[in-house]
């Protein structure tokens, strides 16, 4: 297998993009890459797109060759797959990128995500995203993705030691880390009392506990790693790339508070790399809920069960703590374009790895994790990034 | 939902028929063809549910899609049934009234329908059985 490594990466500015469209917004990201990495398009051997559901989103399929085909590529032909694991498809999206590099068979390669949400109404994007869990057995009876969310955070606040203060605190920390990244979709620092007066979703979640509906893309190109000073001076290494399943339905879990594919995922990706916990610098993990960062805090092993809700107000994951949560300010401030979200993680551990995120710089940062999930947790991906 | 596709699905909406194998005697709902503990050694069997069982966690649905949202607020829940599967199901009860570990049995009612004149989907939900 091939060592592998990140020499571009680029990514639109999330939020609610009404002038942009489905193949402006790749297009943006795309060509935000290839500048970056200095490839040309006819280099590329290959491209992966994590998208989950222009279908229901935008009406189009086939989006690997339409990519393709509005990023100018149409005649080289080359090989454009779409990547769909809901919430996780942009994970899926890079890690099948990096399969690639590694076994040999594609040198240059484009990983990219993009969704375009704000196209269809409310109702129909809650619809949409419940998609990600069992239409059969958990959609029809009317469960939502915020309510399954919350039926996590009732479990998990019976049984551990959890604060509605605690819990309100991920978000204001996302939205200070959010505040200080030019791509976020929210720009704005809160405060506790934003969290726990806004309105109730699914109880005891509000609507400061969940990331927002968002457009936006991103794409990072990658190479094996004995060619990536082609290209940069700059190259990061994918030092490990995990990926894990579980039962679709929540219900069906070992444990309901516990995602045993992050679990998974992370010891995998901590064996790959021959790292541990201590090693890492920075995590951007998936808070598509705040309950969602406190468990995969846990899960990935950054502290026990029960302990990320103290963590948290102590400000250990904060931007000057000891292990820096969502310097991007994470789904819930720099925004969730679902399909995107996996391949902006990678985007902004890029940038921490670089010396490149300015205000929200973890100084001397040298290795970085991704963990991305999609639906309730019935697949996940955890990326770990060094240079 | 396209009228078939609900229809397949009606014995176990309605009546709760979902299987167990008798070779490890776990029970599946819904209805599994092929036991994963035991895999090819397995021998799966027809088994009518009660519908007894408990609350595992819950929620109050506040914000809904386009199917239920003429019915927010309303009880959704984890049950764990008394054989041991746990399913997800709304609750017929208050917000104020659901706890973990209250006991409950079903009860069938409307879930959702396709608009003003298309199908009405009925199924099971949860009562409070104390
Ligand atoms: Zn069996």
């Amino acid at each position: 297998m091939r060592d592998v490594a990140v020499i571009g990466a680029g990514c639109t500015t999330f939020g609610e993009k009404w002038n942009m469209s489905f193949r402006n917004l790749f297009v943006e990201a795309g060509i935000l890459a290839l500048e970056d990495a200095g490839v040309a398009g006819e280099q590329i051997d290959g491209l992966y797109v994590g998208n989950m559901s222009a279908g229901r989103f935008v009406e189009q399929e086939h989006i690997g060759a339409l990519i393709a085909d509005y990023a100018g590529l149409a005649s080289h032909h080359i090989p454009a797959t779409r990547v769909e694991a809901a919430c996780a498809s942009g994970g899926l999206s890079f890690r099948q990128a990096v399969i690639s590099v590694a076994s040999g068979m594609e040198d240059i390669v484009v990983a990219a995500g993009v969704e375009k949400m704000t196209d269809v109404a409310s109702g129909a994007s809650v619809d949409t995203l419940a998609g990600a869990a069992d239409r059969e057995w958990e959609g029809f009876v009317g469960a939502t993705f915020p309510g399954l969310y919350a039926m996590i955070a009732t479990d998990y606040m019976n049984r551990y030691p959890l604060t509605r203060e605690q819990l309100a605190q991920v978000a204001v920390k996302n939205h200070f880390n959010g505040a200080r990244n030019p791509i976020a979709q929210f720009q704005q620092e809160i405060t506790i009392d934003t969290v726990v007066r806004s309105s109730l979703v699914a109880d005891p979640l509000r609507l400061f506990d969940c990331s927002p509906i968002t457009d936006g893309a991103a794409a990072v190109v990658l190479a094996p790693l004995d060619r990536a000073r082609e290209f940069t001076d700059t190259p990061v290494k994918v030092l490990a790339s995990a990926q894990a399943s579980d039962t679709i339905t929540l219900h069906d879990r070992r444990d309901i508070s516990t995602l045993d594919a992050s679990v998974a995922a992370g010891r995998r990706a901590f064996q790959m790399a021959g790292l541990s916990i201590a090693d890492i610098d920075l995590v951007e993990v998936h808070d598509c809920f705040t309950i969602a960062e406190i468990c995969a805090i846990e899960d990935l092993g950054f502290c026990r069960k029960g302990e990320a809700g103290r963590l948290t107000e102590e400000g250990v994951t904060a931007l000057d703590g000891d292990i820096p949560v969502n310097t991007s300010g994470g789904l819930k401030a720099c925004g969730h374009p679902v399909g995107a979200t996996g391949i902006k993680q990678v985007f902004e551990i890029i940038q921490q790895l670089r010396g490149e995120a300015g205000k929200r710089q973890i100084d001397g940062a040298v290795i970085g994790m991704t963990h991305n999930v999609g639906g309730t947790g019935a697949t996940v991906a955890v990326h770990i990034l060094g240079v | 939902m396209s009228v078939a596709r609900f229809w397949r699905k009606i014995p176990q909406r309605y009546n709760l028929i979902g299987t167990t194998c008798t070779t490890c005697g776990r029970y599946f709902f819904p209805p599994r063809s092929f036991c994963p503990d035991c895999r090819r050694a397995g021998n799966i069997v027809d088994y009518k549910f009660s519908g007894k069982g408990a609350v595992v966690t819950h929620t109050v649905i506040r914000t809904a899609s386009e199917q239920f949202e003429k019915m927010t607020p309303y009880v959704l829940a984890i049950v764990k049934l008394d054989e041991g599967p746990r399913i997800t199901a709304q609750l017929v009860c208050t917000p104020e009234e659901v706890r973990i570990g209250m006991r409950v049995k079903p009860v069938f009612r409307k879930i959702a329908a396709d608009g003003e004149s298309g199908v009405i989907y009925y199924g099971t939900k949860y009562v409070p059985a104390e």
